[in-house]
């Protein structure tokens, strides 16, 4: 019972969070809407008995990436976004489409209503499982991850950096936020 | 009674408890700042309200609370009212899953933690509760619509995701040698072999590179350029005024005493100390007293820091935090993992 509400309680306030994002017409508004939705999905994962996971879900991405997304609004100082007309193609596209996902969605979960409950901890939830899937289970699928995420750090070098210092050798994630971070700092020593 | 009834009266007694605790902790931290910079710099410090200037926090609160609370008219003013809230809120419930004892016997109503709540993930929620606390500061700096208090927001942010990284490196190590996320299971661990500082020289390094990360974490000196006052004036909390600014305040105390309690369970044994009796009451006393006195310690060391070391520069902050600090808490973190690979009957590292 209690399970329940806290289920209808943080669903709730997802859906609440997501509905506001688009609402929203300043984007720092639509960004704190975010973390709500992160923030509850969270306790989402918590109800599963997911603790590790939801603790990271916090950790990572209404604490960390979140912050840097409010941390770029407030930097480029992004004003209120101007509501253009309405679209006639969006309108005659997306009110079928979201029509169309919205049926989709409730037959799929209707039918396969009849799937038992999950108990609390019935699946893998506390760091040692978790590390045990991820170590041991399923190792090449998450080193080949941890590569692609390389990549793509590297990617982000690249095209931060100027185009006469192409490809730094010390390529770091840090690199490109710490040049931010400089030119903040940099033009208040330059007074 | 029912279980779920002595549950429920036993978490909210302790919750108050600690809280009420906590928020003493936090007045007196301030009052102890001002007396231990003032014999640093050979003044008295405050002298007039009670012995010693000790009613003196009793007496900021009630100036606090009749204080004229402006609004600039130029404010964001929802986000402006909710920043001083989140930050408090977030720095006060960090104290949750802190333990500061073992377990005692209630008589008939058995026993219990001390501790509000014993989560087997419970470092990972204080590093989740606080990563929220960055909310609080960076909203301020731009819901106050002035332009120290949006470079102060922006440096407070900056520095706290850089630092934020080195920190969390630094207490992997932790939980390696201790097996477990549990506050309460590193804390027997280390009561079992020896306190994670004098493991040198990895326990020393991953304690050395904590503490500068959480001072850098709680905006003190020498990392307190979010609210450098020849410059910025107050930083993040210029605009703020009356009870508003004594909440930044007491979120910024109160996260000195969440490190300082993180630092005596992750590296100083927690609760662990001598117990000189065997008299019931003080076997029950004395770990809480060993715990409180190692906190009291980190809380003092805090502010001599603050009255012993300049102000980094912008460029040094950054420079130190993501060239030096980052790459000896890696280097530190792969040391650690392979001397437990490489001797796991010497650690004995924790099935479960």
């Amino acid at each position: 019972m209690v399970h329940l509400i806290l289920f209808l309680f943080f669903g709730g306030i997802c859906v609440a969070g997501a509905v506001n994002l688009l609402m929203q017409r300043h984007p720092i508004n639509s960004a704190l809407s975010l973390v709500v939705v992160m923030a509850s999905l969270a306790g989402e994962y918590l109800l599963l008995g997911a603790e590790f996971v939801a603790a990271i879900q916090v950790i990572v991405y209404a604490g960390a990436i979140m912050v840097l997304f409010i941390f770029t609004i407030m930097l480029l100082n992004a004003g209120e976004e101007e509501r253009t007309g309405k679209s006639r193609v969006a309108m005659m596209l997306g009110i079928p489409g979201v029509a169309i996902g919205g049926v989709l969605v409730a037959w799929v979960l209707l039918r396969h209503s009849s799937t038992s409950d999950v108990s609390m901890f019935a699946l893998p939830g506390v760091p040692h499982d978790i590390a045990q899937l991820l170590f041991h289970d399923f190792l090449l699928p998450f080193e080949v991850t941890s590569v692609l995420v390389l990549i793509a750090i590297m990617g982000a070098v690249v095209l931060a950096s100027k185009p006469e210092s192409i490809a730094p050798t010390h390529a770091e994630p840090a690199q490109k936020k710490e040049e931010v971070l400089e030119l903040v700092g940099a033009g208040k020593e330059r007074r | 009674m029912s279980n779920i009834v002595t549950f429920a009266i036993i978490s909210i007694i302790k919750s108050a408890a600690v809280v009420f605790v906590l928020l003493t902790a936090v007045a007196y931290s301030v009052w102890l700042e001002r007396k231990v910079s003032a014999r640093i710099q050979n003044r008295w410090g405050p002298t007039k309200v009670g012995p010693f200037g000790l009613l003196q926090p009793l007496a900021d609160g009630v100036k606090f609370i009749f204080k004229e609370d402006l609004t600039q008219p130029y404010v964001y003013k929802t986000l402006y009212i909710a920043s001083p809230i989140i930050a408090v809120v977030f720095a006060i419930s960090a104290i949750s899953v802190i333990p500061f004892g073992g377990e005692i016997s209630l008589g008939p109503l058995g026993k219990t933690y001390l501790q509000i709540t014993d989560l087997n993930i419970g470092l990972l929620v204080v590093l989740g509760i606080t990563s929220m606390g960055v909310y609080g500061i960076a909203l301020a700096g731009w819901s106050s619509n002035s332009k120290y208090s949006l470079l102060g927001g922006l440096r407070a942010s900056a520095q706290m995701i850089s630092y934020e990284v080195s920190l969390g490196l630094s207490l992997i190590p932790v939980m390696i040698l201790a097996g477990s996320l549990s506050l309460r299971h590193i804390v027997e661990a280390q009561a079992h072999k020896h306190w994670n500082f004098f493991f040198f020289p990895l326990g020393t390094i991953a304690f050395f590179v904590y503490l500068i990360s959480a001072y850098a974490e709680t905006n003190r000196t020498p990392f307190d350029l979010p609210e450098a006052e020849s410059e910025l004036v107050a930083g993040y909390h210029t605009e703020y005024s009356a009870m508003k600014f004594a909440m930044f305040f007491m979120a910024e105390y109160s996260n000195m005493v969440t490190v300082a309690c993180l630092s005596t369970l992750l590296f100083f044994g927690g609760w662990n100390g001598p117990v000189f009796s065997d008299n019931a009451i003080i076997v029950a006393i004395m770990p809480v007293m060993w715990f409180c006195l190692k906190v009291f310690f980190f809380m003092f060391l805090y502010v001599w820091v603050r009255w012993t070391l300049p102000r980094f520069r912008y460029d040094q902050l950054m420079a130190f935090g993501w060239k030096f600090l980052l790459p000896v808490a890696i280097a530190n973190l792969i040391a650690t993992a392979l001397v437990v690979a490489l001797y796991p009957n010497v650690f004995s590292v924790a099935t479960k």
